[in-house]
């Protein structure tokens, strides 16, 4: 009882304290996606390399893809891209592009310029297709599976990890 | 990547440090009060402190052009803040709904207060009842330092 008093303190302290580390650890950028297991936004969108081809969401439907929301005047997206384009090589699923709110030009010579991962990019120039993805931090990438459900939301730049720890098993588990 | 996002958000608020409003984006006034009622109930999450109603991100005047439009095409309040949580989130609003997952956060300061001022009560009552000697006489300052042996 005589301990008690002391202790009780340090345990409430010590408990703030666990608090208050994981608080610091989580990424307020982070905002988790409504979207997850909900069926992806329809979208119809011309090709950045081709403005009389349409690219639809159904059109996607029957594989898994990944769509990689980025732009040319993105610094985010260049840090990522080298990954990307090797993550491309591997040919472990179809990648899609958003282009957001770019111009047609500037897209193009950014491909040309650092290499192109996607088998396409869809050009989004006002950003609305953005908007119904919830788009807000550019980069973002979306796993959508066969049924055309969204499976996986990153925000930010891809890195190794989040492709080894969560990607690669995503895609496993989807094509399994 | 959070860095670059704070810098820019810092810049534009030294920028636009002069209580510019934002552009107004309607002709008609009307919908325009309307058009920031709505936004400033939503979050810019870009920069995430704001409103879209007070933020210069591309992604808030995006927002706002959003809700103009959907409300010319005459879509109530609450149709057009679903359309931005189902897009966002229930994030995006500044007031958290009222629902299971937030109970805690609705109503856990409330529980602490009430937990804490019951506890100061029955501590409070238990000291009344104890005798007069369960207590160490008051003592001048500097005398008796072994008193707290006792």
């Amino acid at each position: 009882m005589r301990y008690l008093k002391f202790l009780l303190p340090l345990a409430v302290f010590l408990g703030l304290v666990g608090f208050l580390a994981v608080g610091l650890k989580l990424d307020p950028k982070e905002v988790p996606s409504p979207l997850i297991d909900k069926p992806a936004p329809s979208f119809s969108l011309t090709r950045l390399d081709n403005a009389a081809q349409t690219i639809k969401r159904e059109d996607l439907l029957g594989k898994v893809w990944m769509l990689n929301v980025w732009a040319s005047w993105c610094v985010a997206c260049r840090e990522e891209h080298p990954l990307l384009v090797e993550f491309s090589q591997r040919k472990l699923l179809p990648i899609y592009g958003l282009n957001y709110k770019d111009t047609r030009p500037e897209g193009l010579k950014w491909v040309a310029r650092f290499g192109n991962p996607y088998d396409a990019s869809l050009f989004d120039q006002d950003g609305r297709v953005g908007i119904d993805w919830g788009v807000y931090g550019v980069p973002e990438t979306f796993i959508v599976d066969r049924q055309g459900v969204v499976r996986f939301k990153h925000i930010g730049p891809l890195t190794p990890e989040v492709i080894r720890a969560r990607i690669e098993p995503l895609i496993r588990q989807l094509n399994g | 990547m959070a860095k670059f996002f704070l810098t820019l958000c810092l810049l534009a608020t030294a920028l636009t440090g002069h209580a510019r409003e934002a552009p107004l984006a309607a002709q008609d006034p009307a919908l325009e009060a309307r058009m920031v009622q709505i936004a400033s109930e939503l979050r810019c999450l870009v920069c995430q402190n704001q409103t879209i109603a007070d933020s210069h991100a591309a992604l808030a005047v995006d927002l706002r052009n959003q809700v103009l439009e959907q409300l010319k095409q005459g879509r109530t309040d609450s149709q057009i803040i679903d359309y931005m949580t189902a897009r966002y989130g229930d994030f995006v609003l500044y007031r958290p709904p009222l629902k299971a997952v937030t109970y805690v956060l609705w109503f856990g300061p409330g529980v602490l207060l009430l937990a804490s001022l019951a506890i100061l009560f029955v501590v409070l009552r238990r000291r009344s009842r104890m005798a007069p000697e369960a207590f160490d006489p008051d003592e001048p300052d500097g005398l008796a330092p072994d008193a707290h042996l006792r």
